[in-house]
Parts: structure tokens; C-alpha cells; sequence
């Protein structure tokens, strides 16, 4: 099954098991397997249900500001001398990332399911503050988990959640960072299963979180294919995203899979370096086991713990990464790389003084692999970046290295 | 070879009520382990879950968490496991069964670990975050090497999951009191002894309960209506709240007597 994909189309997958090929699954405590069914069997419901479409399209285009614009970054594009980059605007979405894409969504979805307690995990802080936001706008009890060493690096995004009127709890065991909050949320679901909706903040975790999120991040690709469509009369040859969790990757991904010619790319956090703790470039460097409910790759030890991750980003700080990449990985559909800490800081300058727009470190490192394949692209070519956020919330730890003159920590 | 459910069986005929513990492997370090497995089974455990830990367990409350953080630190892996269990074995019949995590097992191999497990003279595994529509690997290879897999059951799992469960399990049915994580709990609600009563009417195996039983008053009132209690938490706090191994075992020995001198009292 992890062949190549010529036959298959990719896109109708994950199958009835919650499977990306070998990937996915459900790897969860026997307690929460009536909540994932219920939640599988209520999304198949809603997701063809019109009102629900309708609502949920009326809340994009009148709350969150949809559809962004697809930028062209001509001074960008001079700089390179290769292909024509297009941004794809996610940076301009209500609270200034992709997140609230899939949160809209979930949180419609748990308002169906009569669900009035939201909990959700944040690592920058985005989901966290998307999650609070939908969820003042909802009326929605909200409560976060934040790993403590992420609130300290985000304390803006902590007051601005509390702010909206969530209660967010530091997250002090681990890592003290996403994949910590993950749990936390997980056994707060255990407990709470009964009337606790968990509105996951990427494509993780076990099925249908990763088919449910992804669905409602394809808002993105489907965007940019019509947008692209119209600039440029085709598709783009290539679309390029950043890859924590992977959402805003398989948001951007999904309705280009069975386009064979456009090609994806998806970019990791390379750190400060390939050994263990240094990085989260997990599907360059980790191997599949399972974490968080979902046979995936993941950074482990070679006793089968999950190791420490390290990123300059604290939104691709992460040690797994959504199941339906390890399947494209395998198969070969989409290639992945990593890019480092100091890279991507000069990326984000990059973008910041040839387009006059700030990108949120994450999105910083697509934007370095970008600047690098164009330039080995035809002028004639062009090549989509998803600029997931803006870097609003990463000018203080950005300003804070720059007094310190450096990546290094 | 394996014969766990024959030994639960015969002391529940017996009118006896099954007391098992957890215990996690290497905490507060590698060298204790044996000496607590032993001040466990010789003073009425019928049981023992040997916890292999993991960085990142997910049922599991504050007291098994630190627990195992402190056991990998001091060094506890898999194979070490084997080796603490096989040494234990010269000393004991009392039934091990191991409890941990999917991943590590995963990464040793499947089937290193069955085989391995089985040498060593373990029973079965208990594995969480392994629910049986993920278990097919592991289920094969314990019925070829004689290891008993169990499932658990809780209070939301509905009627037709109980029968698939019901199916299943092999050994005993682990019955979670609670929609929760592991962790002692003073009180428990009353639909735990409704959620028994329901269960108990269709299982066809032994019931052991866990998760929030800690003193005489939870374990007494939920093996009233079960075939038996596990206790994890409130053991690992006697020994987390020990100057040294001897001090550990001595509060240990008196815990274990004192829940099974207790549970001596239900008719
Ligand atoms: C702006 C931005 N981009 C990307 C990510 C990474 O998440 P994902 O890989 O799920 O898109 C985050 C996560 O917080 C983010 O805030």
C-alpha cells in the first residue's frame, strides 16, 4: 500500500479505520473510544449537511475575513530571479493565522453535538487564541493547555486568551511544551468525557482528528487553486507550507493530491541541529511509532520514549507530525525538509523588507524553502507559498535575540 | 506455562477476593524493584502489574507520571524489565502481568516482546493505548507464547463494546471505576456500583477494578461488587514519600496486609 500512488487517489483516503495507508488509527484509552465514534459519526453527518456548509461558509466570509488574497511577492520573485512566488494570505485571517479555519468548524460541530465545555492545546499560543475567540463567539465554556515553557514565549498570546475569557492552564510535566499540553488535554478529555468537546489544533491525534481538521483547513488549497486559476490560467507547479502538526500543510495540500504535477513540499523546523532535542524535524529525521493516538513518525529515543524537540518556533515545536504526511512521505507525493532557526529569522526579515509583510516564525520557514527551490525554478514557472500566520506575536522574541545578537537560544 | 485465570477462578470459588497491584519497574530505581515485588507477593498480593514506564503516559494521574519520569531517568528500559521479572520469578509464583505504554513495545519489536516477555515468566500485557481494533500484532503473538491480553471496560463503554470486549480479554476484565485518570480518589461516585452491577451481570471473566481505589473504604466497597481490587497510586505515594528501599518495602508490606486483611471481611 505504500507504493506509489498512481492508481489510488489519494485524496479519498483515510479509509474506514481512520488509515493513511500504514498511518493513522486510533492508539487511545479504551474510555474514549465512544467519544471518538460519536465524533466520527457526527462529523460524517454535518459534513454534507447544507445549513452546516452554509453556516460555516456565512462565518468565513462575515467573522474571519475569507477568502484572503493570493499575493503576488514581486519584489520577492526579483530577488530570487526564479519562479513567481505567490503568498497565500492566512496571515489575514480574524486573530492572524490558519488556525480559526479548523476551529470555526469544530466548534460549530460541538455546538451540534450539544457539547458546552471546550478544551484544546495550544503550542504558539494560535489555536489557543482562535480556540478562545470562536468560543466567546459561540458562548462556549473554554479552557487551554499550554505547555509552561511556550507560555513564557508567548506571553502575549496567554493574556490575549485570557483576555477572550478562556482559562488557560500551564502545562508543567514533560517537555513542558505541545506534545505536554496534548496529554494534559487527553487526560482532561478522559475525565471529562461526558459533556467536554476537544477541539484538536492540528491534523494529530487520533481518527477522525486528522481526516476532521484537515477538512476544514482545505478551505486554503481550494482558495488558492481558484485564485492561481485566475492570475495565472493554471495550476501552480508547486505549493509550499510549513509542517508543525501539519494542518496548514494538508490544508494547502489536500486539494492538490490528486494533481500529480503540482508538486508539495512541506517544510520542518531544523533548530540548532540534527542531534536528538535540537530540531522537530520529524518526518526528515524521526521513524514511525505512535504518539498521541496515531501510528505516525515521531522523534523517539531509540528505547521508544518520545524525545525532546527544539525549534525557534514555538507552533512546529513538536515531536509527531499528522499521519496523513508519513503517508505522503512514503508514497513519495510530497517531499519534506527541514530548514533551521537561523534560516528562517532570515527569512522572515526577507519577507518583512521585500513585501512589507511580517510572517509568523513558523511560516518563515516555508518561506526559506521557498526562496530556494524558485530560484532553481523557471521564470515561467510558479510556486504558492501558505504564509500561515503573521509574526504579530514573534516580534518580542525576535527583538529579544536581536539585543542578544543571535539564533542561538 | 501461563495460569492466570485458573489461579483468579479458583480463589474466587473460594469466595476470595482478588487483590492486585501495580508497581512501577525501576522507581525510585532499578535496584528496588525485586525487593518491592517480593514485600508485595509474599503479603496477599494475588497479583501484579508491573508498570514499564513511558515519557508520555496518557491515563495515567500526577503520581504514576512522576513515577515513571523518575524511573527512566534512573535508567529502566524494556529489556531491564525482563531481567527485574525473571530475577523476581526465583523468588515467586504470585502472576505478573506487564503494563505499560504501546510505544516502547512497539520499538523493542512485537514480537521480542512477547517472546521475551514470556521467558521472563511474565502472564499477559495490559496495554491502554492499545484498544482491540489496534491490537491484532500483539494478540497473535500472546495466544502463540501463552501471555494473556487484557482490556479494560469503563463507565461509558457501551452494551455491544462490553460483548466484543467481553470476547476478547483473556485472564480478567480491568474495570475502570471512573471516567478519569489513575490516581487515588477519596470517594467514588455511585455509578461506579451501578456501572459494576451492569457489568458484572455479562462478563464473563473475572472483574478487577482500578483506578481511585487507595484505602480500606474504597477497596472494601468496590470488591463488594466486583471480584476484586488494583491498586497503583496510593503504593507508588508510600514509596515516593520513602528516605530508602527498606523504609519503602516496610510501608509496602503493612499497606498490602492491611487492603487484603480488609478485603478478608466481605462474605
Ligand atoms: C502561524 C502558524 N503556522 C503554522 C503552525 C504549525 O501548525 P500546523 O503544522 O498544524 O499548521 C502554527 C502552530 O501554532 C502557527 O501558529
Amino acid at each position: 500500500m505504500d507504493g506509489n500512488l498512481s492508481k489510488i487517489k489519494a485524496s479519498r483516503f483515510p479509509d474506514e479505520f481512520g488509515r493513511f495507508g500504514k498511518y493513522g488509527g486510533r492508539y487511545v484509552p479504551e474510555i474514549l473510544m465512544p467519544a471518538v465514534t460519536e465524533l466520527t459519526q457526527e462529523y460524517e453527518k454535518v459534513k454534507n449537511d447544507l445549513q452546516f456548509i452554509k453556516i460555516l461558509a456565512q462565518l468565513h466570509s462575515q467573522y474571519s475575513g475569507r477568502p484572503n488574497p493570493l499575493t503576488f511577492a514581486d519584489r520577492l520573485t526579483a530577488v530570487t530571479g526564479g519562479a513567481k512566488i505567490y503568498l497565500k494570505r492566512e496571515d489575514l485571517n480574524h486573530t492572524g493565522a490558519h488556525k480559526i479555519n479548523n476551529v470555526l468548524g469544530q466548534l460549530l460541530l460541538a455546538q451540534r453535538m450539544g457539547k458546552t465545555r471546550i478544551i484544546a492545546e495550544t503550542g504558539a499560543g494560535q489555536h489557543g487564541v482562535a480556540t478562545a475567540t470562536v468560543a466567546a463567539k459561540f458562548g462556549l465554556d473554554c479552557h487551554v493547555y499550554m505547555g509552561e515553557v511556550d507560555t513564557l514565549r508567548q506571553r502575549l498570546n496567554v493574556f490575549r486568551m485570557q483576555y477572550l475569557g478562556a482559562e488557560v492552564i500551564p502545562v508543567k510535566t514533560g517537555s513542558r511544551t505541545l506534545k505536554d499540553a496534548i496529554n494534559e488535554a487527553i487526560r482532561d478529555w478522559v475525565t471529562n468525557v461526558k459533556n467536554t468537546f476537544y477541539c484538536i489544533g492540528s491534523v494529530v491525534g487520533m481518527h477522525p482528528y486528522p481526516m476532521i481538521v484537515r477538512d476544514f483547513q482545505s478551505i486554503i488549497g481550494q482558495e488558492t487553486r481558484q485564485q492561481h486559476q485566475a492570475a495565472e490560467g493554471r495550476l501552480p507547479d508547486a505549493v509550499v507550507a510549513c509542517v508543525g502538526g501539519g494542518s496548514n500543510a494538508m490544508g494547502m495540500f489536500y486539494p492538490f493530491l490528486d494533481d500529480k504535477k503540482v508538486k508539495l513540499f512541506g517544510v520542518e523546523a531544523g533548530g540548532r541541529g540534527n542531534d536528538e532535542g535540537e530540531h522537530a524535524a520529524t518526518l526528515s529525521l524521526g521513524e514511525p511509532g505512535i504518539l498521541h493516538g496515531m501510528f505516525t513518525y515521531m522523534l523517539q529515543t531509540e528505547d521508544g520514549q518520545v524525545a525532546d524537540v527544539h525549534s525557534i518556533s514555538a507552533g512546529l515545536d513538536y515531536s509527531g507530525v499528522g499521519p496523513e504526511h508519513s503517508w505522503l512521505k512514503d508514497t513519495g507525493r510530497a517531499c519534506y525538509t527541514a530548514v533551521d532557526d537561523a534560516q528562517a529569522l532570515e527569512a522572515m526579515a526577507l519577507l518583512a523588507r521585500t513585501e512589507g509583510i511580517i510572517p509568523a516564525l513558523e511560516s518563515a520557514h516555508a518561506v526559506a524553502l521557498a526562496v530556494q527551490l524558485a530560484g532553481k525554478m523557471g521564470r515561467e514557472e510558479s510556486l504558492v507559498i501558505c504564509l500561515s500566520g503573521r509574526g504579530d506575536k514573534d516580534m518580542e522574541s525576535v527583538f529579544d535575540l536581536a539585543q542578544k545578537g543571535g539564533a542561538d537560544e | 506455562m501461563n495460569d492466570l485465570r485458573e489461579r483468579l477462578v479458583e480463589k474466587i470459588s473460594k469466595k476470595q477476593k482478588i487483590l492486585s497491584i501495580y508497581l512501577t519497574a525501576g522507581f525510585p530505581e532499578a535496584d528496588s524493584t525485586v525487593s518491592l515485588l517480593r514485600a508485595i507477593a509474599e503479603n496477599g498480593a494475588d497479583l501484579i502489574e508491573l508498570g514499564v514506564p513511558f515519557s508520555d503516559p496518557q491515563a495515567d494521574g500526577p503520581v504514576i507520571q512522576q513515577a515513571s519520569q523518575k524511573a527512566l531517568d534512573a535508567g529502566m528500559r524494556v529489556a531491564k524489565v525482563f531481567s527485574i521479572l525473571q530475577e523476581f520469578r526465583c523468588f515467586s509464583t504470585v502472576p505478573v502481568i506487564l503494563m505499560g505504554y504501546a510505544n516502547p513495545f512497539m520499538k523493542y519489536g512485537w514480537r521480542r516482546c512477547a517472546e521475551e516477555a514470556a521467558a521472563a515468566g511474565a502472564n499477559g500485557f495490559i496495554i491502554p493505548d492499545l484498544p482491540p481494533e489496534e491490537s491484532g500484532d500483539l494478540t497473535r503473538l500472546c495466544r502463540t507464547n501463552g501471555l494473556d491480553q487484557i482490556y479494560l471496560i469503563t463507565p461509558v463503554t457501551p452494551v455491544t463494546r462490553i460483548e466484543l470486549i467481553n470476547s476478547l480479554t483473556s485472564g480478567f476484565i480491568y474495570a475502570v471505576s471512573i471516567t478519569g485518570v489513575t490516581g487515588e480518589r477519596r470517594e467514588l461516585p455511585l455509578e461506579t456500583i451501578q456501572f459494576l452491577r451492569r457489568l458484572r451481570k455479562t462478563s464473563r471473566h473475572p472483574v478487577l477494578v482500578g483506578f481511585g481505589v487507595s484505602n480500606q473504604e474504597t477497596a472494601k466497597s468496590l470488591a463488594a461488587e466486583s471480584d476484586g481490587v488494583i491498586i497503583g497510586s496510593a503504593i507508588i505515594r508510600l514509596i515516593a514519600e520513602s528516605k530508602n528501599t527498606g523504609e519503602a518495602c516496610e510501608k509496602v508490606k503493612a499497606f498490602v496486609w492491611m487492603i487484603k486483611d480488609s478485603l478478608g471481611e466481605i462474605a
